[in-house]
């Protein structure tokens, strides 16, 4: 069962990386199979289809996020503390695996109907969501972020970081992503505090 | 057959209500066949509220009733209530807070600062009758139900045992929440937020103001006049039977962007979230349709 799960996950991981470097569609299941040196045979014995490895992906891609996210929420940092962290995990993940935040914005977000049957809704993107809401609610309860909708603060926080990745992806931005952390901590501190 | 247990009703800062709550039991006349009372301000009693103010000293009860908030300098007829209250509770084998005020001040002890429960100020224990508290049970609600009263008198006259919590509330009825067994649960459950006051549908804990999830009580098992309940009919509960009894903003939940800033009693907050995400990510269709509706 175990060995079974560490197989998926690695061909999630090489699949990410194909993905990152071809496209979602046009990489094929004898692609992916090929690029980890398994036969499309064996592929299929872990997922039936390319949509299924994609909710697997991005299942894999929101667990990733969260326990590195959970860390921060678990510690008792402020709410501009937490923000800053925050940020430098999305942009760390950005820089480190590409393919990963690749994956999410040009796959995830725009191509919903590959996530429709499996994928209902955030469901599986939901232990990222649970953490952000957690971090959300805590900066809410202690005062120091503004109370409001939660999908006007997620909108703001993650529309932002995403449209940074976005640009760095697409090699657009003159200095290193990381380069930009404190003040765009700092823009989302002032747009979400109180 | 056994002596009749003399049961003794005094009322504090009270709006009686509690009293009138007890009217309600479908079995009073039985009840009544099965025990005295000393006094009571309603029922037929041995002795009028004079005449135990006058000779209180002389009397004594088997199970002393208290109703109201305990108020420092309340007297009657000269009398100091605590006075009274103290020799009472002294002779008596149990002693029964009934109704909110009586257990941790209620509404009653918005009113001023020297007014309080028997043993608790809201959720702060106190000394002042200390040395009864292993003879008290409390018994809190807005009014309490009177079937929880008149189980509990039956149950500690036969000298049966009642499990209590940290409050001394029986378990057997406190044990629960209000949520237990309400009309509403599968809107709960499936996190279907919509809720329109005066329809059978939704659930109220996540726009008006429900505090099922985190009172305890057993509103929706022990049903009012055997028929229904706040949350049944499509009235949040208010938590009446808590320490924090009453709250303000009733009808409202209070949110800390978009999420209930208090959670089901001992569910964690990663817990309800993730749960709450997978049920929000489906969309169950009978849910969203009236239960009285005409079917296509
Ligand atoms: S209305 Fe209140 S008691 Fe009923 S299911 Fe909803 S939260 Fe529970
Ligand atoms: S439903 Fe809630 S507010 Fe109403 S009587 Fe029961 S515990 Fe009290």
């Amino acid at each position: 069962m175990e060995e079974k799960r560490d197989r998926k996950i690695q061909i999630v991981v090489g699949a990410l990386k194909l993905f990152a470097e071809k496209g979602y569609y046009r990489s094929t299941i004898p692609d992916i199979a090929g690029s980890l040196g398994m036969s499309s045979g064996n592929l299929y014995n872990y997922f039936h289809s390319k949509e299924e490895l994609a909710q697997e992906a991005i299942r894999y891609i929101s667990s990733y996020l969260a326990i590195r996210i959970r860390e921060v929420n678990e510690s008792k940092k402020s709410s501009r503390e937490k923000i800053e962290d925050i940020v430098r995990i999305y942009f760390e993940t950005a820089r480190d695996e590409p393919q990963m935040i690749d994956f999410f914005l040009r796959v995830y977000l725009s191509n919903r109907e590959v996530f429709s049957d499996g994928c209902e809704g955030m469901v599986c993107v939901n232990e990222f969501i649970t953490e952000i809401m957690i971090f959300f609610e805590e900066g809410v309860a202690n005062e120091e972020l503004r109370n409001q909708d939660f999908f006007t603060a997620f909108g703001l926080f993650m529309g932002y970081l995403g449209g940074m990745v976005f640009l760095y992806g697409e090699r657009m931005l003159p200095k290193a992503l990381e380069s930009y952390i404190e003040d765009i901590s700092e823009n989302i501190y002032r747009a979400l505090g109180v | 057959m056994a002596e009749k247990k003399l049961l003794l009703w005094l009322s504090q800062l009270a709006c009686n209500a509690n009293a009138h709550s007890l009217l309600n039991h479908p079995s009073l006349e039985e009840f009544q066949k099965s025990f005295d009372w000393l006094y009571h301000p309603l029922l037929p009693s041995l002795s009028s509220l004079d005449e135990i103010l006058d000779n209180y000293e002389e009397m004594e009860c088997d199970i002393l009733l208290i109703d109201g908030a305990l108020c420092a300098g309340l007297s009657k007829k000269g009398v100091r209530m605590r006075d009274m209250l103290e020799h009472f509770a002294k002779s008596c084998s149990h002693i029964l807070t009934v109704g909110t005020c009586a257990t941790y001040g209620g509404i009653f002890s918005a009113g001023g600062e020297d007014r309080s429960g028997l043993h608790f100020d809201g959720e702060k224990r106190l000394d002042g009758f200390s040395d009864f508290f292993e003879k008290s049970i409390s018994l809190p609600g807005c009014p309490v139900h009177p079937e929880i009263v008149v189980s509990v008198i039956t149950a500690l006259a036969q000298g049966g045992s009642l499990p209590l919590d940290s409050y001394r509330r029986p378990k057997e009825y406190y044990g629960y929440t209000v949520h237990d067994g309400c009309s509403r649960n599968e809107y709960f459950e499936y996190k279907i937020d919509r809720h329109d006051f005066g329809h059978l549908e939704g659930c109220m804990f996540y726009e008006h103001g429900c505090r099922g999830t985190y009172s305890a009580g057993s509103c929706n098992m022990i049903l009012w006049n055997g028929v229904s309940s706040k949350t049944r009919v499509g009235e949040p509960c208010h938590g009446c039977t808590e320490a924090d009894f009453p709250t303000r903003g009733l009808w409202r939940t209070e949110k800390h962007m978009g999420i209930p800033a208090r959670l089901p009693l001992g569910v964690s907050k990663r817990a309800y979230l993730s749960l709450a995400g997978v049920a929000k990510a489906f969309r169950i269709d009978r849910f969203h349709r009236r239960i009285l509706e005409d079917e296509e």
